[in-house]
């Protein structure tokens, strides 16, 4: 009796295994994505920085980082105090006003790019009600829209003000929606998600692309990285360290 | 019976306007279900049309929730291939003309999804 019971469950058991194995193979061999985006091609990292090559930036520069960014997420322009920026060029002062005074040897150029810090300890996720901004394990902070129910929690939150409001319906302040990326509607806040669509296709975040290596992009955890190396050779800042909100975006002095 | 009259009044009155969608539209037409535009290309949907049918909002929400929030943006078919999960990229390059596709059961069904509140309808229409 007994051996006819370990026979049998012997038995199942390479079943249930067949049958694990099999699906799988089968959808292998007659795997086909539609269109051109293969599977694989996205780019992975531990953690997603970037650096700002602070002298190599300039205004030109800096107006082509914030026209693709804002073209491509269907960022409305206002020309009032609604302002909604994802990307933005903002005088030194502004942006480290701890660590900038009037006797230093040498004056960093007048403005830079300023954007989402993608911190390792953010603030915004940690006031959000309903889990609508959310760190990913490779470090990004990401937004889903969907859920945001507006209060401006995160807002208050952000000591870099890398959040925008939609007091108004933004697609009435939109020339051109690009189809590929959904605008928002009145009530929803936004901000730099690091290009996170383009990263799952393959593709660098659109600022670094036209930044002309002004920008540079990769994993933090990598040593042979751009970001890496840059970070090793120069001499680097980030926004209000003593916050101790671990800032992933360095400024190169 | 005390008050036996208020009460099968009372009744009456109840049953009359508990049934009124009912008597209100006997001899209007019956429900028809409405003529979808058919993709000129791609033959087969990423589920049989049955549960696409049934089941689309569904799918709709899990693929929000995997591409968001847990970086998965292929789905795999039971139909064997591999998909990008995106309504304006994928359903949206068949389906190509929201209005005499989406829209059509939607109106008739009087619900309204708010899919279009945010993402943008791709032009290709017809």
């Amino acid at each position: 009796m007994s051996a006819s019971r370990r026979k049998f469950l012997k038995l199942a058991g390479l079943t249930a295994l067949g049958w694990s194995v099999c699906p799988s193979i089968l959808r292998a061999s007659t795997s086909e994505v539609i269109g051109d985006r293969a599977e694989g091609k996205a780019l992975h990292a531990k953690r997603w920085a970037m650096a700002v090559d602070t002298h190599a930036l300039n205004e030109k520069i800096m107006q082509k980082c914030v026209n693709i960014c804002h073209k491509i997420h269907n960022v409305p322009e206002f020309d009032s105090e609604e302002e909604i920026k994802w990307i933005w060029a903002a005088p030194f002062e502004h942006l480290f006003p701890g660590q900038m005074h009037s006797r230093l040897m040498e004056v960093p150029e007048e403005k830079t790019l300023s954007l989402c810090n993608h911190c390792n300890n953010p603030p915004c996720v940690r006031v959000c009600p309903t889990k609508a901004t959310f760190q990913r394990e490779d470090g990004i902070v990401m937004m889903d829209f969907h859920r945001c129910i507006g209060c401006r929690y995160c807002m208050a939150a952000c000591p870099y003000g890398s959040r925008s409001f939609n007091f108004s319906d933004p697609r009435k302040h939109l020339k051109e929606p690009t189809p590929d990326f959904p605008t928002r509607t009145k009530g929803v806040v936004e901000k730099c998600e690091f290009c996170a669509e383009r990263l799952t296709e393959g593709k660098q975040p659109a600022c670094v692309e036209v930044s002309e290596g002004a920008l540079l992009f990769g994993d933090l955890e990598d040593p042979h990285s751009d970001v890496s190396k840059a970070l090793e050779e120069r001499y680097s800042i980030r926004r209000k360290p003593e916050l101790g909100t671990e800032p992933c975006v360095y400024y190169l002095i | 019976m005390y008050d036996g009259g208020k009460i099968i009044v009372g009744l009456a009155v109840f049953v009359v306007l508990f049934t009124f969608p009912f008597w209100f539209n006997i001899g209007s037409a019956a429900y028809k279900e409405p003529e979808l535009q058919k993709p000129k290309q791609g033959k087969e949907c990423v589920l049989p049309t049955q549960e696409m049918r049934a089941e689309h909002m569904q799918l709709l929400n899990d693929w929000r929730d995997q591409v968001v929030r847990n970086k998965e943006q292929y789905y795999h078919s039971p139909n064997g291939k591999v998909y990008w999960k995106s309504l304006t990229m994928t359903c949206m390059k068949c389906h190509t003309d929201k209005e005499k596709f989406c829209d059509k059961c939607h109106n008739s069904l009087d619900v309204s999804p708010y899919c279009w509140d945010c993402h943008v309808v791709p032009e290709g229409g017809e």
